[in-house]
């Protein structure tokens, strides 16, 4: 080889050092500036997300693996005492609801009649399925739980999630075998109550570090300390009488147009432990589209319930 | 560029691209272990990735430090780009202060990290806060201080493939 081939050879990478770091920053930046742009305002990357948590999913799998174990050792050394006292606990729980219980169906049916006679609309039962809550999500900003139920399992986006004490958030991401909830206590999650005592409709929104707030009331509602608030049903989502939460403080300062009401959950809403995933409450339509309903071959519900008169 | 720090006597192996992406991937498998809300958890991925941006700015850059923050906002199903923005945000400050971190014992060298870290928390928190979410406390900033406590032995473990054995041998050159 000629003494010119070794001069045309490439130098040793010293000085490869790629793009300007400046440049580079510059590019990468406005990349990941177009990326928060795209998903907070136009939401476009939910395919590209669920692509990529298909993935790493057996990775966190994996990861959860030894949680769960520690979680079942701690669980399998609870001492015999404990685990008897909370026996006789949901013993004595049952022997109480066991009244309304065994009347339920009796008062279904009896309310099933009274709604048919009166020609009212009837109320809608939904599906409902139990899931695992699998972990906390690992962002401090937000308040997310994931569990362990996706769109595998028929869970669909806009879900409610209660526990054995009241709701506890909605289902806000679906994954093929998991799903995200956002819990009832972040700052972005609002659900429409009313006042047990009264009926009172609100908006309830979360007011970060695990409390809520009722939102846009007049200084002089009738609110007081230790009022339960229950859905409301307005939205079409939640059903409605479902417990929410408690009021525990009230603020009514003049000097503001609406009082600043503190509540807190009714259930367990940042604690671990096993949910109900409520089924998608269908919508029911409104009286003019009942009419039209009856008109077509299907049978509308106006016509079921005349039906239902006529037994 | 070799050494633990460059005012050491000790030269090192040169490092394999293979281990680099292998303690970056298990970094990220740190990442992914659930522990809710509890405050001081070092950001793996963050350390590791100022490590690798400090000893090897040749090899590890923002382009990598945009894709592990990219599956990084999928896995804490965050923002797509929160993470991705801070990490190469970081990467860049980090390969700037290479050239100087390295010539500090590894407890100044800690002390020079702390800032990068911070900053990182610091603008995933700015882009969270414009966007509405809540302040999660001043703990928040913890997992920062927890991190650079263990720059020392994350340091000497990463670094573990690299060291020659310590025997002399007259007929090698170094």
């Amino acid at each position: 080889m000629s003494a010119g081939g070794h001069i045309g050879h490439s130098p040793p990478p010293f000085f490869k050092r790629g793009p300007a770091p400046l440049a580079q920053l510059t590019l990468f930046v406005s990349f990941a500036l177009l990326l928060l742009v795209a998903d907070l305002r136009y939401g476009t990357l939910e395919p590209t997300r669920l692509m990529i948590a298909t993935l790493l999913w057996p990775v966190q799998k994996a990861v959860l693996l030894p949680v769960e174990g520690a979680n079942d050792a701690g669980s399998y050394f609870a001492n015999l005492t404990s685990l008897q006292q909370e026996n006789a606990e949901l013993r004595k729980r049952q022997l109480a609801q066991a009244n309304l219980l065994l009347r339920q169906a009796h008062l279904d049916n009896e309310n099933l009649r009274l709604r048919a006679l009166l020609e009212m609309q009837e109320k809608l039962d939904v599906p409902a399925r139990a899931a695992d809550i699998l972990y906390a999500a690992r962002d401090p900003f937000s308040r997310r739980i994931v569990v362990d139920r996706g769109s595998a399992h028929e869970v669909e986006l806009g879900q409610a999630v209660i526990d054995d004490l009241g709701v506890i958030g909605q289902v806000t991401r679906v994954f093929p075998l998991t799903s995200e909830v956002t819990l009832l206590t972040d700052k972005n999650q609002a659900i429409p109550v009313q006042v047990g005592r009264n009926g009172l409709r609100a908006i309830l929104a979360g007011a970060g570090s695990g409390t809520m707030e009722l939102k846009f009331l007049p200084a002089n509602a009738d609110v007081q300390p230790g009022d339960t608030l229950v859905t409301s049903g307005l939205d079409g989502i939640y059903l409605p009488g479902l417990p929410v939460a408690r009021v525990t403080s009230i603020d009514r300062n003049n000097s503001f147009s609406f009082a600043r009401i503190e509540c807190v959950p009714l259930a367990g809403v940042e604690r671990h432990g096993q949910v109900l995933v409520l089924g998608k409450r269908r919508i029911l339509p409104m009286p003019e589209e009942a009419e039209d309903a009856v008109k077509k071959p299907t049978m509308g519900r106006k016509a079921r319930a005349a039906a239902l008169k006529s037994h | 560029m070799i050494q633990p720090t460059h005012s050491s006597r000790r030269i090192l192996l040169p490092v394999s691209g293979w281990f680099i992406h292998f303690t970056l991937v298990s970094a990220l498998v740190l990442n992914l272990i659930p522990f809710g809300r509890l405050p001081g958890i070092p950001d793996w991925v963050a350390l590791v990735l100022a490590f690798w941006c400090i000893h090897q700015p040749l090899k590890v850059g923002m382009g990598t430090a945009f894709f592990f923050g990219l599956v990084m906002d999928v896995a804490n199903a965050n923002i797509m780009g929160q993470h991705a923005l801070a990490y190469v945000l970081l990467a860049f400050a980090a390969g700037g202060l290479s050239r100087r971190v390295l010539w500090f014992p590894l407890v100044q060298q800690a002390l020079h990290v702390l800032p990068l870290l911070l900053g990182t928390q610091l603008v995933m928190l700015l882009i969270r806060m414009a966007t509405g979410a809540e302040f999660p406390g001043i703990l928040y900033f913890l997992s920062s201080f927890v991190a650079i406590l263990i720059w020392h032995p994350v340091s000497l473990l990463l670094l573990l493939p690299q060291y020659r054995p310590v025997e002399r041998d007259d007929n090698r050159p170094i």
